[in-house]
């Protein structure tokens, strides 16, 4: 299960509609060993792109340093759909390389229909599996 | 000459879950050939048909190798090598 506070899903949410109509991406940073959700960190989607992001490869190698430097560990790494349902889409799968992290996706085809999409999933050597997500006030 | 490198957690199943290694060579390509030598199979993971992967980010220090030659590279003592996988998908 993935515990996430109600203000980071609102700035996750907000990123992915500023984005629009590209797909956008972060992380959420912990205490190493915690697994605990407590520094969200927006990413630039090198990409720009409706339908593919990358981590900038400077700004990839600075938030790995960082996270060295301070002893953390991501926690949390999210990016948006623009048009379609908010899960891991075949790319998703094939490129996820942080089997402790939580994955989750949300979607910006609300602009469309009206359920607010924001699911989290563990993508572990190729297996998707999908799990809950209790959001704190 | 020898090189620390920084193992990403998807990769330390191949280097019994040390996080940084000692490689010897005096490029990327060499660096990786002796990485595969020691830690079998870690060479397929960062390569294909005969060039970095495409979403293997690998580093020189504080350059990404794609600016500086790729598998050519040239390592001097005391570099450092970073290979972190892309954060990507669709």
């Amino acid at each position: 299960m993935l515990e996430i506070s109600r203000e980071f899903v609102d700035v996750i949410l907000a990123q992915s509609r500023a984005e629009y109509p590209d797909e956008c991406c972060g992380v959420i940073l912990g205490a190493a060993g915690s697994g605990k959700a407590t520094r969200l960190k927006p990413m630039i989607n090198a990409a720009h792109s409706p339908t593919f992001y990358e981590f900038e490869s400077k700004d990839l190698l600075a938030l790995y340093r960082e996270i060295d430097d301070n002893n953390e560990e991501i926690v949390v790494i999210y990016h948006s759909h623009t048009e379609t349902e908010a899960r891991p889409s075949r790319t998703d799968i094939a490129y996820a390389s942080e089997p402790e992290a939580h994955y989750v996706l949300v979607s910006t085809r609300e602009e469309i229909a009206p359920a607010t999409e924001f699911r989290s999933f563990r993508i572990i050597e190729g297996v998707v599996s999908e799990e809950d997500v209790s959001i704190t006030e | 000459m020898t090189i620390d490198v920084r193992i990403p957690t998807i990769l330390r199943p191949y280097t019994k879950d040390q996080k940084s290694v000692q490689a010897t060579g005096s490029n990327l390509g060499a660096l990786i050939a002796d990485l595969d030598l020691t830690y079998a199979g870690i060479g397929e993971r960062l390569l294909e048909d005969g060039a970095l992967r495409r979403f293997i980010n690998v580093y020189i220090n504080d350059e990404d190798v794609r600016f500086l030659g790729g598998l050519d590279s040239q390592l001097k003592d005391g570099d450092s090598v970073t290979i972190l996988p892309a954060v990507a998908g669709g």
